[in-house]
């Protein structure tokens, strides 16, 4: 009895409870996750076109990106793309006679994770390209839409109902990659639970309450994105 | 045939060729407004290519295009190609050049209301309650009315290709394209799709056809083309092409086909 009371006791959101910081740093990953899901899906959709229609400097650069992101383990990438661009920066700043700057935690988070979800996107939205019926771009063309519309009206949504799958595995994906950010001290989910589970020593049931809050996060992901594909795949019938 | 205003549509010598494969070896056509225009020919005599030279899906590489007595400006690209100087200009030549696609070509995620408002709405930029009662008019004429808020996966393929021809219609084109029509139809879809595309050569439209149905083509065309390995190998109207051609080879594919 006491001892579910103690554990209460140390879930509670208010201190000398750890729940609050839990939940803090749940918000964080939701957040840290979010950023960087947008930002690589801007560089993927960049990707995918320059991918699809650039030249062939574009291609190489392209290429080079896609492989080495996708080749290198991530979190070797994430120390490395965080001091070595936090350095990078600073040396510039240096170089141009302004001060150095403390690079934000939350910001150099979500642009080392979006740099490598761009590399993942920039696939997963090429494929979903190549998947729409070229006859319907065609046709797009053929009633005079320019490029930035035929875009923003046809290919777009057509190629939203082929991504969505590839989309949402990228991000259950990012969710959890960004407790790699934990090596750089940010305080997100993964962080704030070895910080509770330390200073407790209720080692188990910190990482129960992590594991049940990521779980959270992939059901409530799921529901979100059933509603999207259904959404997308209004005018497509049910397969068998 | 006595011309006063120029010819809705005047392509000149379009030549085309893939690698070495040449497709079109100057292929020429005048169309006045209200000419029905059919483009007969065997699978690879060039018909569908000349068609879709001229909105320029297919980039000629030789060729002079007039359309309502505006020429396309063309500049020489690669190895001495043509290649549109402004696809600007091509943009807003194509809006009066709707095409009704073999394979239909609506587009899945709008309905076949959203489908027949689109181009007015996006690209001529019109009101959209205007559109809507223009679609919604020209959906009852092609028999869709009911299904206006249906999406086309859903529709038969007679009812998608009625659907994509009151899409044409939509943007009131000058000069309306048709490549194979019914070629993706089941036999017994065909009849419905050409009903629709008669009534609108009785009502005057310009019209470009490219079919293998030889009775139609015969029946509602005010000129006929013949189309053999790049070149137009016999053309006049539907009586002389169909009832005594000059040409061997059209005498052969007609009378094989038109029975």
């Amino acid at each position: 009895m006491s001892s579910t009371q103690s554990m209460l006791e140390l879930l509670s959101p208010y201190p000398p409870g750890w729940g609050g910081v839990l939940l803090s740093g749940a918000l964080s990953t939701v957040m840290i996750s979010l950023g960087a899901y947008l930002v690589g899906m801007l560089i993927g959709l960049l990707g995918a076109i320059g991918k699809l229609k650039g030249n062939r400097p574009v291609l190489f650069v392209l290429d080079v990106y896609t492989t080495a992101v996708r080749a290198i383990p991530e979190l070797i990438l994430i120390i490395g793309l965080y001091y070595a661009g936090t350095d990078g920066l600073n040396r510039i700043l240096l170089s141009l006679g302004l001060p150095a700057i403390e690079v934000n935690g939350f910001v150099a988070a979500i642009a080392v994770l979006g740099i490598v979800q761009g590399a993942y996107m920039t696939e997963v939205l090429r494929g979903a390209i190549l998947a729409i019926p070229v006859g319907q771009i065609e046709a797009a063309s053929a009633f005079g839409m320019r490029p930035f519309l035929r875009f923003r009206r046809i290919v777009l949504p057509a190629l939203m109902p082929n991504a969505l799958p590839g989309l949402a595995n990228l991000w259950m994906s990012v969710t959890k990659d960004s407790a790699l950010i934990a090596v750089v001290g940010y305080q997100e989910l993964a962080l704030a639970t070895r910080l509770a589970a330390g200073n407790t020593k209720h080692y188990f049931l910190f990482f129960l309450a992590a594991a049940a809050l990521y779980l959270v996060i992939t059901l409530l992901s799921n529901v979100v994105f059933g509603l999207l594909e259904s959404r997308f795949r209004r005018g497509q019938p049910k397969t068998a | 045939m006595t011309r006063l205003a120029p010819p809705a549509l005047l392509v000149d010598d379009v030549h085309k060729s893939y690698g070495i494969h040449e497709v079109l070896k100057g292929v020429s056509l005048s169309a006045a407004k209200g000419d029905v225009i059919s483009l007969i020919g065997s699978s690879g005599s060039g018909k569908s290519t000349f068609l879709r030279c001229i909105n320029f899906l297919e980039i000629p590489d030789r060729g002079r295009f007039v359309f309502n007595g505006e020429d396309v400006l063309l500049k020489s690209g690669q190895g001495g190609r043509a290649y549109p100087a402004s696809w600007r200009q091509i943009e807003r030549i194509r809006t009066g050049l709707a095409m009704v696609f073999q394979s239909f070509n609506l587009w899945p995620h709008m309905t076949v209301l959203e489908n027949v408002i689109e181009a007015p709405v996006y690209v001529q930029k019109m009101n959209r309650k205007e559109a809507i009662d223009r679609a919604e008019g020209l959906l009852a004429k092609v028999g869709l009315y009911e299904k206006r808020h249906v999406y086309p996966a859903f529709m038969s393929g007679g009812q998608q290709q009625r659907a994509s021809i009151a899409r044409a219609l939509c943007v009131d084109p000058a000069v309306m394209l048709f490549d194979e029509p019914t070629s993706a139809l089941d036999p017994e879809l065909v009849g419905e799709v050409l009903k629709v595309i008669r009534d609108l050569a009785e009502e005057g439209r310009t019209m470009l056809l490219v079919t293998h149905e030889m009775k139609f083509a015969r029946d509602v065309s005010s000129h006929v083309m013949f189309l053999h390995q790049g070149r137009v190998e016999e053309e006049g109207p539907p009586a002389q092409v169909f009832g005594a051609p000059i040409s061997a080879r059209c005498r052969e594919f007609t009378g094989a086909l038109d029975n």
